[in-house]
């Protein structure tokens, strides 16, 4: 798992900073290592930052979403914070609008907004 | 050495310089393209000296076997006296068939001058004629390919700059931004928008955008896919997106047409949209009680 920082529990919430350069098995392992951390430490949500990423395809795109259809089920709220412009057009031309993710501009405003319930 | 053909001619351009430049002038006149409301007399003069100066520089040089190249070194002169000839009119707003007729109104003087300098010999006064008319008509097409270019310029120009000046992202408070659009939302303008946006939402760290449509005379699903389109992608980025000047016209349109806004806030005024908007990032507006 080199392409991906190690999960942190801040607060009520794990984090994970993504890479540039991670790659397809590595996000999927990044996906079940969450899953499994989500249930077992009863978290309220999941905060991906996404600032280091400048490019993403639609597979990225689907693992996101997923991981945030799964964190629902698990009674978790799942942010993406840090989203870059160019990244942001890609995945809206791409048709990802990603409906079921939360998203802030940053991880304090992502922890404000978990606090607040 | 010039050649035997264009001797005649450089004659007549080095010994008769001022009588063609002044029978020129006279052309233009009758012709009725001098424009003495655009150019003074002294300034059109000197402006004719030059150029027949340079055609004489030309001649010299950049003939070679009856034939010339006017892209050819020798007649880079010429070319930069025209060029600058052709600039300087059409920022005065000369059209481009007075620009013409005026080039042309040269051959007038010198068609004149060598049945002077040639009265007995009518082959080689044809040689010439033709030569001569080679040399200006080519001048003349130069002329027109600048006096294009510097149209198309200043088009492109214009639309840079209008293209800038329509998407201005405005700060209305702290967090909170405002995107006035006005006229027409094609793709290309829709992107520029977009990305100006997004680019301005990641500086400011704004968290409330009003896209506000009071300016934009007509919503079909295309211009609403890009409303829609910045939108969610102003919800990617961590922001709140609000739709505001939305028309009673244009709020039927959309209905008939079916356009779903989804999650998206749409309010029908900007006042509305900005007291929501400030209030979603901690502020109420209250009134003073001494007014």
């Amino acid at each position: 798992m080199s392409g991906i920082a190690a999960i942190h529990l801040v607060e009520n919430a794990l984090l994970v900073s993504i890479q540039d350069d991670v790659s397809d098995v590595e996000i999927i392992d990044l996906q079940d290592a969450l899953s499994r951390r989500i249930a077992e430490e009863n978290v309220r949500g999941v905060v991906l930052d996404i600032s280091a990423l400048e490019i993403v395809d639609t597979f990225v795109g689907r693992v996101i979403a997923q991981l945030a259809g799964i964190s629902r089920l698990l009674d978790a709220e799942t942010y993406v914070v840090g989203m870059r412009p160019a990244v942001a057009v890609t995945l809206v031309e791409l048709g990802l609008y990603l409906p079921e993710t939360r998203t802030a501009l940053s991880l304090t405003h992502a922890l404000s907004q978990l606090r607040r319930g | 050495m010039p050649q035997a053909a264009t001797a005649t001619i450089l004659t007549i351009l080095e010994t008769k310089f001022s009588a063609i430049v002044e029978q020129w002038l006279g052309t233009q006149v009758k012709e009725g393209v001098k424009r003495s409301d655009l150019f003074s007399d002294s300034e059109s003069r000197a402006q004719n000296a030059e150029l027949l100066k340079a055609f004489a520089k030309g001649v010299r040089a950049g003939v070679t076997d009856d034939d010339f190249d006017l892209a050819d070194p020798a007649w880079e002169d010429l070319r930069a006296v025209l060029a600058d000839v052709t600039k300087e009119r059409v920022s005065r707003g000369v059209t481009p068939t007075e620009m013409a007729t005026f080039v042309l109104a040269l051959k007038v003087p010198l068609f004149a001058q060598l049945q002077k300098t040639l009265p007995d010999n009518p082959s080689s006064l044809i040689f010439d004629v033709l030569m001569v008319t080679r040399l200006v008509d080519a001048f003349a097409i130069y002329t027109n390919e600048v006096f294009i270019a510097e149209r198309e310029q200043i088009i492109e120009r214009q639309r840079e700059e209008m293209l800038e000046l329509s998407t201005p992202v405005v700060e209305l408070w702290d967090r909170v931004l405002t995107l006035p659009l006005i006229g027409t939302l094609d793709s290309a303008r829709a992107q520029e928008v977009m990305e100006n946006l997004l680019e301005t939402i990641l500086q400011r760290q704004a968290e409330v955008v009003i896209l506000d449509i009071t300016g934009v005379s007509t919503v079909d699903t295309q211009v609403a896919q890009h409303l829609l389109r910045a939108a969610a992608a102003v919800r990617l980025m961590g922001a709140e997106c609000i739709i505001s000047g939305i028309s009673p016209m244009i709020a039927q349109t959309m209905v008939q047409l079916g356009i779903d806004v989804g999650t998206v806030s749409t309010r029908s005024s900007i006042r509305t949209a900005l007291a929501d908007a400030l209030g979603k990032v901690g502020y109420t507006i209250q009134k003073n009680r001494d007014h």
